[in-house]
């Protein structure tokens, strides 16, 4: 039978886990049960298949990026402490956090900073930190599937190029990137609140 | 000799007690109320007791909201319009990504399938470990409560319940296949029924099942198709002690397979090989031979074809509606708080959730009979399936999901990630400005 009560104290590493990622203890919990629920067959890790099992996450046009981003440097297991170093990317900023943070720590993971990073990796695909035309058109394809040709999708992803790209060398790099978006609230389009 | 006498005697007066005050009634489907008076107290210590209060979780205020409708991230519903709405308006931006990730990543937090298939959380505890999730905080004398629980089901209702299901399942195969010695005549049906309701209702009295049944005007017909949602293989042990259906399924090895033998020497159930199953056509056909007499017991079938957690309804298969015939769906609904009926067959083999089920209080449920539909003109088998599905989650309190519950073990279609691929290109292309371009 056994208790199922996860403690906190059962979520290995627990205090390096919430200063790295800054979420509390009992989103850490929560956290932790969906990551069980999600290792199917209890192997302690998660494998693409347990992602890709997940039927709202299939249909998604860039599920296999979002999937990828787990899963950097070709490795084929996801533990808890990697799915949660993601998932803090989509912590909501908290503005006192923000105003009493130590300037001497790294950044939090949920920076306006590492959101941008992040959405920029579901983009550069061979990371070389540079978002090419081909790369582009290659996401675009993702999103829009069949429904659109070649030649729109072409122009399309010149158009958004030529807008970025400020020292002409026909891709957007990151602070490009990070430049046409500065007026974007990124903080709430890229945020998830865990309900206590 | 006098240690082996005395557990002699001890045995033979605990096996004339378990005849006389539970297998003669069930035979005549009479109630000594024994287990009415056993309800009545596991009530009033689980529902009522100032206890458990003290086991109450941090959400309890949340959780009044409704079972099933907790949610664990704050979820923004608005459409991909509102959604991808950026600075410039509807055309394609690089900041178009943010929205589809932010929906993957809430997909990965949280999302309505995954959930059914792990049993409900409860409001409160009902002292048993294994739904004590949330529950931190554990008082001794909770836990005093708590052992006296653990003394009265693992060594006074445990063996009482296998000593019964052990005599359920031996007087059912041995019952069958005396009856199917029988040839086929009326008075071979009439003891057929009276084998497996008795054999049933010992069965179920083997789980301390307390089952309400509602609406019996609107039972299953001779000739028609039973259909209901699916929570465990226990379903088809309540839904039988009520009336006698016809089986459809894979033929099993084991004793599964021994019981299967058995009961199709008494009664024409309908059983496949696993090649057969594959071939929906000889399916339908088969059963389609079934009905057409429409002097067979009504057909059994769970269009969900997997095990759900009874939160919700998932998609029903049409084939079960491609058949023809009158429909009667009927809900079942447990009642989580005196045990967990759902099988996580990825979690637990049979043998283990068996055990599981015998170990908890008690399985409490209650079954609707609802009015028969049949297909009406220019419906198709798809959209009579949802009508049938919506009638039976409304009727059981359970929340509709449009997936199919084969998720759990394969990929979803392509036909729904080309819908919101769609959807998205509406946005971009049509919306007049990529005209302007090509100027």
């Amino acid at each position: 039978m056994g208790s199922r009560s996860s403690h906190a104290a059962r979520i290995p590493d627990v205090d390096s886990l919430r200063r790295e990622t800054g979420f509390s203890q009992a989103s850490l919990r929560r956290l932790y049960d969906r990551f069980q629920a999600l290792d199917r067959t209890g192997k302690g890790y998660l494998s693409r298949l347990d992602l890709q099992q997940i039927g709202a996450l299939a249909v998604n046009p860039l599920g296999d990026r979002i999937i990828d981003s787990f899963f950097p440097d070709g490795s084929l297991r996801l533990d808890f402490p990697g799915f949660v170093r993601v998932l803090a990317h989509f912590r909501p900023v908290d503005e006192e956090e923000e105003g009493n943070r130590d300037p001497k720590e790294p950044e939090p993971l949920n920076s306006r900073m590492n959101k941008l990073r992040f959405a920029f990796q579901l983009y550069d695909l061979d990371r070389d930190g540079k978002i090419s035309r081909h790369e582009m058109l290659q996401a675009l394809r993702l999103m829009v599937g069949v429904q659109v040709t070649e030649e729109q999708l072409e122009s399309i992803a010149d158009r958004t190029v030529q807008e970025a790209d400020e020292d002409g060398d026909g891709a957007v790099s990151f602070l490009e990137f990070a430049k046409s978006l500065e007026k974007m609230n990124i903080e709430q389009k890229m945020s998830i609140r865990i309900l206590k | 000799m006098d240690g082996t006498e005395l557990a002699g005697q001890i045995l033979y007066t605990w096996l004339t007690l378990v005849f006389g005050l539970i297998l003669l009634p069930s035979a005549f489907g009479v109630s000594l109320g024994i287990s009415e008076i056993y309800m009545k107290i596991l009530v009033k210590t689980l529902e009522v007791s100032p206890w458990s209060d003290a086991a109450l979780p941090p959400r309890s205020a949340l959780a009044g909201a409704g079972r099933g409708t907790r949610g664990i991230i704050q979820r923004d519903e608005s459409p991909m319009e509102k959604g991808l709405s950026g600075l410039r308006g509807r055309d394609f931006e690089l900041s178009d990504v943010f929205y589809f990730s932010k929906k993957g990543l809430e997909a990965i937090v949280e999302d309505e399938v995954t959930q059914r298939f792990s049993s409900e959380e409860l409001v409160s505890w009902n002292l048993l470990t294994r739904t004590n999730v949330n529950f931190q905080y554990v008082s001794p004398r909770l836990t005093a409560v708590w052992v006296l629980g653990v003394i009265v089901r693992y060594c006074v209702l445990l063996p009482l319940r296998l000593t019964l299901a052990f005599i359920g399942i031996s007087l059912f195969v041995i019952g069958t296949t005396l009856v199917g010695q029988l040839p086929r005549n009326r008075l071979k049906n009439l003891l057929s029924e009276l084998v497996h309701l008795t054999c049933c209702r010992i069965c179920v009295r083997a789980l301390s099942g307390t089952i309400h049944y509602h609406n019996r005007q609107y039972r299953p017909q001779k000739g028609g198709i039973c259909v209901a949602n699916h929570t465990s293989p226990i379903d088809v042990l309540i839904l039988t002690t009520d009336g006698c259906y016809t089986m459809v399924g894979q033929v099993h090895g084991g004793l599964m397979g021994i019981i299967q033998r058995a009961m199709v020497k008494a009664c024409p159930h309908v059983w496949f090989e696993r090649s057969e199953m594959k071939d929906r056509h000889l399916v339908i056909k088969r059963l389609k031979e079934h009905i057409a007499h429409k002097k067979e017991l009504p057909i059994l079938i769970f269009p969900e074809g997997t095990c759900i957690n009874n939160t919700s309804v998932m998609m029903f298969k049409k084939g079960s509606f491609e058949i023809g015939g009158t429909i009667h769906p009927v809900a079942i609904k447990y009642n989580p708080q005196f045990g967990d009926a759902f099988w996580n067959s990825s979690k637990y083999n049979i043998v283990s959730y068996l055990l599981r089920v015998m170990t908890s209080w008690a399985i409490v449920c209650d079954v609707w009979y609802m009015p028969p539909m049949t297909r009406e003109e220019g419906e198709d088998a798809v959209q009579f399936a949802n009508r049938v599905k919506s009638a039976i989650a409304v009727q059981g309190g359970l929340t509709e999901l449009p997936w199919d519950g084969g998720l759990k073990r394969a990929k979803v279609k392509d036909a729904f990630k080309e819908e919101q691929q769609k959807n998205y290109s509406k946005m971009i292309v049509g919306n007049g400005s990529l005209k302007s371009e090509l100027d």
